[in-house]
């Protein structure tokens, strides 16, 4: 019975993540064009443009580069499925890593200068918000004793009480993850306004940018675990109150989207790097203090 | 007679057939035949030993400290005699300060110090002479292919081959006894051994740049031994003891403080850390053989081996402390440095430092965890490390250079150059792969003993880690096609085989690491820390680490018969115009355009000349304060 449950569990995560992160994706747009005086695309719009892309014609620029975007994505499944299950954090995040670097290694392997260009950034970007996606799994782990999201959450004060430089931090970096301006240095999430064309994606097509496409959903998905995993614990009603500081972070987040202007690579590195120096450090030293 | 002395003597007498014998194919074949031989009887050890230890008190153990003396007065002799003769006086003092000391102490003072067991094989021994053994012989194999170009396309050099195998040789042989030895004693004599080897490596093309870059790894090496020394006289006086076990059996009072702190100085010269790494960077100059060696199974982590051994003596003491910030220092600066590197080579070197300067911090953590991650990461890193190595080493010949950027081609030259190169890259960062299971324990480990600083340096250090290794994968992945047909170089069959067989082993030590945790960490653990101890990776997460691997390992086997049979239209790439070739386009006025594609090593920031004088001024600064902090403690 156990195990029934186990493969129920796995497979709603595996179905409902692409469909929340679809919809994230449809309302961000929405409210983007709300603040810019638009009227919008239907929210259901980005499930119309994966569809769409699915049936167009398959090319490549050659035999081997399209497998990678496969592989990036089995492994944010994979990603989000440890975090949803209740394992352990740090692997989840480790999984989350291999998926980016075999995005990247796709990158690498269309081969022209736009994409390589963009790949170069991407890869730039990882170096920039890696430490303190780490950072918050040693923080997790250094307020509830365990690294399993399981126990995490099932604590009686909520993480946020120790980590609020971590969870700033945390939410700085959320930019990169979601390809937000100022930090959408690879590709542009956001229209085709580019100086490198799309980037890292400039060699794909069709299928592949709709599983490219679904890849950021699963990841989406997994990010905001992540930021729910700040606020939950033992009692019920912290989820309403985890689902609510969620949706204010989404918010900022487009918020952040639209008045910024792109910063160049040194400006992301840096301010990434400092940004996580200065909360995470603060925040872990004070919190050591008094243990 | 027993099989750890026929382990010991079968390389020593390989090495001696290899000076001697002149027919070339002979002692190629002899050399095999003897690293093969090695191989076996290190597994054929571990095999026997493994289980229940092994503790020798040797009747004959009076006589062989004397024979030991007489090597270490001849080889005083030499390297004073050398070292004036170059003008490098500084090795000369080393040398001249050390070798008296030590033999006025064996003179006068020993007699009275009584020495129980002079060889112990445990858990850690085992492991050790595994790695040495198994990796070492098969780089000595490659070595014989290797070397077979290495003069064609190297020929204003004095051929020396035989000198090279030998020297080769002789340093497995030193090390086994390194790891196998209890006598501090035997150990010192090891030690030097080694570090004379490395100086004949080093200097073996005979260049001036050649032979500055051994006497700075001598220098350093023989300054590390007098702080080895001296550790000695000062435990054997002052403790009347003469055994590593004991020593570490201690309580780390103030006054043991001081002799550790000149081991842990000893080992941290030997294992390169900031600012003693200019040695091993140096030390590229040899041929590649030498370079894997000293950077995989021997020299460098002989100095951590030493440390792990120690490590009840660090964790909270002043010098714990100190060794942990040394090698904090090294794994970030060293980490950071490695971006700025083009030279494949310089790359691995730069990444060595770094990855012990993470042994070390583990080491120098001195909890169960720590420990547990420092020895893995020991095997973990020789496996992948020497894999790296004689691949470069292959490459090498294959492009010409060693370039990183050049490797675009390297999928159309070598199929299985590439992917041993790309394994070889994997295990040393990538999840699954060892090296990041190691890291992430230690990571555990620290913020259990509330170390945050140290966590965000792993944090850190990971990301950076990532870029530089990322970005070299993405080069060879871009498989860029050749023009001109370029015709591939023969790679020898003593070249491919140990590639194979370690690469192999990168995956095999993935998969089997549950088992060495089992059967081999958490004994020894429990005997040096009692108690009962749990390997602190969880079995949950272990499967799902297999399910990770054996993904990665069906997946691009998966995606065969897909390329094969893929029926999908080709389009040429968008370069910004009409494309004319892979890397030409016709841009606006139909002019033909040339593309440059390249890395980046982002210089302004992380080049080795901005960084390398802060981190050296940064380690020098921690170690002055972990002296005031022992001193301070010692006059309490």
């Amino acid at each position: 019975m156990d195990i029934l449950i186990f493969i129920l569990r796995l497979i709603g995560i595996i179905v409902l993540s692409p469909i929340v992160g679809g919809l994230m994706a449809g309302i961000d747009r929405k409210i983007s064009a709300r603040m810019q005086g638009r009227t919008g695309p239907p929210i259901l719009q980005p499930f119309y443009d994966v569809l769409k892309l699915m049936k167009k014609e398959g090319i490549e620029v050659n035999r081997l580069h399209r497998f990678y975007v496969y592989i990036a994505l089995i492994f944010s499944v994979f990603t989000t499925a440890i975090v949803l299950m209740g394992g352990d954090i740090l692997l989840a995040m480790f999984a989350l890593t291999l998926g980016a670097i075999f995005f990247v290694l796709g990158g690498y392997a269309g081969n022209s200068s736009y994409s390589f260009l963009g790949t170069e950034r991407e890869l730039l970007q990882m170096m920039a918000y890696e430490p303190m996606v780490l950072i918050t799994g040693a923080g997790f782990y250094y307020t509830s004793g365990s690294f399993f999201t399981k126990n995490i959450i099932d604590v009686s004060i909520p993480s946020i009480a120790y980590l609020p430089g971590v969870f700033a931090g945390m939410v700085f970096v959320l930019v990169f993850k979601l390809r937000k301006s100022p930090f959408d240095l690879s590709m542009s999430h956001h229209g085709g306004h580019q100086e490198i064309v799309s980037g890292i994606s400039t060699e794909y097509s069709g299928k592949e940018l709709a599983i490219i496409e679904i890849t950021h959903w699963y990841e989406s998905v997994f990010a905001f675990t992540i930021i729910t995993m700040f606020f939950v614990t033992k009692n019920p009603w912290s989820y309403l109150f985890a689902a609510l500081a969620s949706i204010l972070v989404y918010l900022f987040e487009i918020l952040i989207d639209n008045c910024f202007a792109r910063v160049k690579w040194q400006m992301a590195l840096k301010s990434g790097w400092i940004v996580t120096g200065v909360l995470a450090t603060l925040n872990l030293v004070i919190l050591s203090l008094f243990r | 007679m027993n099989l750890i002395s026929i382990l010991l003597i079968v390389p020593l007498a390989t090495a001696f057939l290899a000076f001697v014998i002149r027919k070339e194919q002979i002692r190629n074949l002899i050399v095999v035949i003897g690293s093969a031989a090695t191989i076996v009887l290190s597994i054929a050890t571990a095999c026997v030993y493994f289980k229940n230890g092994l503790q020798v008190k040797m009747p004959e153990g009076e006589v062989v400290d004397f024979v030991i003396m007489g090597l270490e007065i001849l080889l005083a002799f030499y390297i004073i005699d050398t070292g004036i003769r170059n003008k490098k006086y500084l090795v000369a003092i080393f040398a001249g300060i050390q070798t008296p000391l030590i033999v006025w102490f064996e003179l006068t003072q020993k007699a009275t110090i009584k020495v129980e067991t002079e060889l112990i094989f445990d858990k850690l021994s085992g492991i050790m002479v595994l790695i040495v053994g198994i990796v070492g012989g098969l780089i000595c194999i490659y070595a014989v292919g290797y070397m077979k170009w290495y003069h064609k396309v190297h020929d204003q050099y004095q051929e020396r081959k035989g000198f090279f195998f030998g020297v080769l040789l002789i340093f497995l042989s030193a090390m086994m006894g390194l790891v196998l030895s209890n006598h501090l004693m035997w150990i010192y004599f090891c030690w030097e051994i080694t570090s004379f080897c490395s100086f004949l490596l080093i200097g073996y093309t005979k260049t001036a740049e050649a032979k500055n870059n051994a006497f700075r790894a001598l220098v350093m090496n023989v300054g590390g031994g007098l702080c080895f020394a001296v550790a000695i006289v000062f435990i054997g006086m002052k403790y009347q003891t003469l055994e590593l076990s004991v020593f570490v059996q201690m309580k780390p009072a103030a006054m043991v403080m001081i002799p550790t702190f000149f081991l842990a100085m000893a080992a941290l010269t030997k294992s390169a850390q900031l600012p003693f790494s200019s040695w091993l960077l140096g030390a590229m100059v040899a041929p590649t053989p030498s370079s894997a060696l000293l950077h995989s199974a021997t020299m460098v982590k002989a100095g951590v081996y030493l440390l792990i051994r120690m490590a009840p003596l660090l964790g909270n003491t002043s010098v714990g402390k100190m060794v942990t910030y040394v090698g904090a220092v090294t794994f970030i600066m060293c980490s950071l440095m490695a971006i700025s590197q083009q030279d494949a080579k310089k790359v691995l070197a730069y990444s060595t430092i770094a990855n012990l300067g993470l042994i070390v911090i583990c080491a120098g953590g001195g909890t169960k965890e720590s420990i547990w991650a420092a020895i893995l990461l020991i095997v973990f890193h020789a496996v992948s490390k020497s894999l790296l190595f004689l691949v470069v080493g292959s490459t090498e010949h294959q492009l010409g250079n060693r370039n990183v950027e050049n490797m675009d081609i390297l999928l159309q030259i070598s199929k299985r150059l590439s992917i041993a190169m790309l394994i070889g890259i994997a295990g040393m960062f990538l999840a699954p792969f060892g090296m990041l299971i190691s890291k992430w324990v230690a990571m555990k480990a620290f913020i259990d003993s509330n170390n945050l600083i140290i966590v965000i340096i792993l944090a850190y250090g990971s990301a950076v880690t990532l870029f530089y290794w990322t970005k070299w994968m993405g080069i060879i992945v871009s498989n860029v096609k050749t023009k001109d047909e370029k015709k591939t170089e023969k790679i020898y069959l003593q070249e491919e085989f140990p590639i194979f067989i370690l690469a192999g082993l990168v995956i095999i030590s993935c998969l089997g690491f549950p088992l060495i945790s089992k059967f081999g960490l958490v004994p020894y653990l429990s005997s040096v820390f009692g108690g009962a101890i749990h390997s602190p990776i969880s079995g949950n997460d272990v499967s799902i680490m297999l399910f990770m691997l054996s993904m990665l390992i069906i997946l691009p086997i998966g995606f065969i018969p897909a390329v094969k049979n893929d029926k999908r239209k080709i389009l040429p790439k968008y370069m910004g115009g009409g494309n004319v070739s892979e890397r030409m386009f016709e841009s606006v006025g139909n002019q033909k355009r040339q593309v440059v594609l390249h890395n980046w090593y982002m210089e302004e920031y992380f080049g080795s000349d901005k960084l390398t004088v802060w981190s050296n001024l940064l380690s020098i600064l921690v170690m002055s304060i972990g002296l005031i902090l022992m001193i301070w403690g010692g006059a309490k």
